[in-house]
């Protein structure tokens, strides 16, 4: 199953609450202000890094980039929305709103 | 459930009950999905349990309350309803403190039902 988060994890539970809940293996991609949560060094990062141990986390790239975010943390894959589609379009998708 | 017409769609309630509209919505959505008789689930995580507060009295803010419609999902075959056990414990409520019967589950139980399902949608 696909999570995929687009609210800043400051402003929003769904990245704290998303975690709790995806099982090994679940890809995580974010977006939209939810790549907020990837910028290297925010207070986000070794959860994320915990994360990662178990699953493979995602950001969209042209989200990233619209924000000004250049550094993001370490094992984190970029895709564009041919990779976001791809994801998609492999696994069932839960949207954290 | 052999029909390839139903499916398993899991509700996840997230939000408190007055503040925002969401929580109003997506049980109006569930009773609607209801009644094409799909294989509902609800689950109740953060904020969202709140929706299921006994003794909620919405009189004085001037809107009609809801809780009691989740005591009327029995009644359309929605019996499957879940509780975060982080959630409850950290808002300092049980489920005594609930108006309806539900299961009380850990995050790894929630997150396998999840990977069951067919459509989640979260409220």
């Amino acid at each position: 199953m696909l999570h995929t988060i687009n609210k800043s994890p400051f402003s929003s539970d769904s990245f704290d609450t998303c975690i709790r809940f995806i099982q090994p293996g679940d890809p995580v991609l974010f977006i939209e202000n939810g790549v907020y949560s990837v910028q290297q060094g925010n207070r986000f990062s070794e959860t994320l890094a915990g994360v990662m141990k178990t699953n493979p986390v995602y950001a969209l790239r042209p989200d990233l980039e619209a924000r000004g975010i250049a550094k993001i943390i370490e094992g984190v894959s970029t895709v564009d929305y041919d990779g976001f589609v791809d994801l998609v379009a492999e696994h069932q998708v839960n949207s954290w709103l | 459930m052999e029909n390839e017409n139903v499916k398993k769609i899991m509700h996840v309630m997230r939000h408190a009950p007055h503040g925002t509209i969401y929580s109003y919505e997506g049980l109006e959505m569930i009773l609607i999905m209801a009644a094409y008789e799909q294989d509902l689930s609800v689950v109740f995580i953060g904020d969202g349990i709140y929706s299921l507060k006994k003794n909620q009295d919405t009189a004085g803010i001037g809107i009609k309350g809801f809780a009691k419609t989740f005591m009327a999902l029995d009644g359309y075959d929605v019996e499957k309803l879940y509780v975060d056990r982080v959630s409850l414990e950290e808002r300092g409520l049980s489920e005594n403190d609930l108006v309806v019967d539900v299961e009380v589950l850990d995050s790894a139980e929630i997150g396998a039902l999840m990977n069951e399902q067919d459509v989640i949608i979260h409220h």
